[in-house]
């Protein structure tokens, strides 16, 4: 079995499972929605479009906590994670299909969000879209570690958002930036270069998590 | 539990490396560290208040600086020091980095609490609030420090043993990739979401102030090296008692 | 004294307070130490000594 076909055999059993269970997926759309709706009455009557992008990417922050809090759920509540590590295959093929299916439904809550957004709000730009695309490989594949490592506490649920939060700043701030500056390509290259240094991170030291 | 056989130095079964800051310093290398950092402490504060020029754009209210930089610089090599410990014990699998990359952060994480608060009050003289979102070098220490507290919640709320020691590693080391990267943010937030005040950094120092600078920061990391090595005498020796006791009990 | 000097000061005093707490903490600590072990000794000395 070679890697990719071990990733891709991970992945489509993780999106299957929820395309069958679908308990993580419609929570986050709602989430995302309400959010938004709440946003409204938390801005003042003359709302500026920048405070308004800000709090898209707060909604899309914690819309993807909602998501990484079930990561592993699966995996946990049947016993099967000592399973996947025992399999033989890499553990870090492991990180890697969490993160692709972590991508996947990030990519559908947004397709709701984004839209949404645009209804209540103001037009989405070609930025933001480009933006929130390198935000979701961040966020996934920090995520998907930081996933796995809550898991091992007492107290998951909350672990995982006090440590999400502080990594999740340096996204916020180049997706907040890339959606209104004049110029977004540098806010787009620090997504980039996030994404890069992160996930080589995270998916080196993945397997060094999640074993026992 | 991560075992420690009790020898007479209290060394491991493990051979370590000959400068073994953690276990192997003893009491001699331990005082006199202290000691340097006693001397260092006090010349350095006196030589930035009595000797050191004041500054022509600041006043007095520059003098914070010999104390607040190298108490940041201190927090910042704390944790680079706590990850170098994680990444010995991901690597060799050892257990005794664990504590010392802990105490590290434990470090670095006091020192970081005084950088903000001594930060907050050169703020408060200096613009008149407590807190500035536009200087740099504190916000991006923010972050800095707000991830590391996370370390401890993630501790405390793990079971001990390899485990744990694991995640904390990973977790120390993520923190050091987070520095540059957070620095890198701050920077490019500045242009465009939350303007940058001038910050502290003058243009060319004065040797005198450069030379005070230097022997605050020696004494401070001194300090910070004695109290790392008094507190992991102290969780080395609450382990070693606690295996005594399930050994007679 | 100026404005400015009382906040230098201040500054300078909140370190020096943190320091010292430290050093009550770890007093404390030190004394529980202690505790421990004649609480250990104790107990060594009657499985093994008789």
């Amino acid at each position: 079995m070679t890697y990719a076909s071990d990733v891709a055999a991970l992945a489509r059993k993780d999106l299957l499972l929820e395309l069958r269970s679908r308990d993580t997926l419609p929570a986050m759309l709602l989430f995302v929605v309400s959010a938004l709706v709440v946003f409204h009455f938390a801005l003042p009557a003359e709302e500026s479009e920048r405070a308004e992008t800000g709090l898209l990417w707060i909604a899309i922050v914690f819309t993807a906590l909602l998501g990484l809090t079930r990561a592993f759920a699966a995996e946990r509540d049947q016993g099967l994670l000592d399973g996947l590590v025992l399999a033989p295959c890499d553990r870090s093929a492991i990180w890697l299909a969490k993160c692709i299916s972590v991508v996947a439904f990030l990519v559908v809550a947004e397709a709701v969000a984004l839209p949404s957004f645009a209804l209540f709000f103001g037009p989405v730009g070609w930025e933001l879209v480009v933006a929130v695309a390198l935000a979701d490989i961040g966020i996934a594949a920090v995520g998907t570690l930081l996933s796995a490592v809550a898991a091992a506490s007492r107290a998951r649920e909350l672990v995982l958002p006090l440590l999400f939060l502080p990594l999740a700043i340096p996204i916020v701030i180049g997706g907040v930036g890339a959606s209104l500056a004049g110029n977004p390509a540098s806010f787009l290259g620090f997504l980039a270069l996030y994404d890069t240094i992160f996930a080589i991170l995270s998916w080196a030291s993945f397997e060094y998590v999640v074993t026992e | 539990m991560s075992t420690s056989s009790l020898s007479e130095d209290g060394r491991t079964g493990k051979a370590g490396p000959a400068f073994d800051f953690g276990v192997a310093s003893g009491r001699r290398g331990a005082s006199t560290l202290a000691l340097a950092a006693a001397g260092l402490l006090v010349g350095g504060i006196a030589l930035a208040l009595y000797w050191a020029p004041e500054d022509a754009d600041q006043g007095f209210s520059q003098k914070i600086f010999y104390l607040h930089v190298p108490v940041a610089l201190t927090a910042y090599a704390s944790f680079a020091w706590a990850a170098w410990k994680a990444f010995r014990l991901l690597s060799t699998r050892d257990s005794r980095y664990d504590l010392e990359s802990y105490t590290a952060v434990h470090m670095g994480v006091i020192f970081g609490l005084l950088t903000l608060v001594t930060g907050s009050i050169w703020a408060k003289i200096s613009w008149g609030h407590w807190w500035s979102w536009g200087e740099r070098q504190l916000v991006l220490f923010l972050i800095v420090f707000l991830f590391y507290s996370a370390y401890f919640m993630l501790r405390y709320s793990t079971e001990p043993g390899p485990r744990r020691e694991r995640n904390s590693a990973v977790y120390a080391l993520f923190g050091v990739a987070l520095i540059p990267v957070s620095f890198l943010a701050v920077r490019i937030a500045g242009t465009i979401l939350h303007p940058t005040v001038f910050t502290h950094e003058g243009a060319n120092l004065p040797w005198e102030m450069f030379l005070a600078f230097c022997v605050c920061l020696a004494g401070m990391l001194s300090l910070a090296g004695s109290l790392y090595l008094a507190e992991l005498a102290g969780k080395r020796a609450d382990v070693a008692l606690r295996d005594l006791r399930e050994l007679l009990a | 004294m100026t404005t400015a000097e009382k906040y230098v000061t201040a500054a300078y005093l909140v370190f020096l307070a943190a320091l010292l707490l430290y050093v009550v903490i770890i007093a404390l600590k030190v004394g529980r130490l202690e505790h421990e072990l004649t609480d250990l000794a104790r107990l060594a000395r009657e499985k093994l000594g008789g």
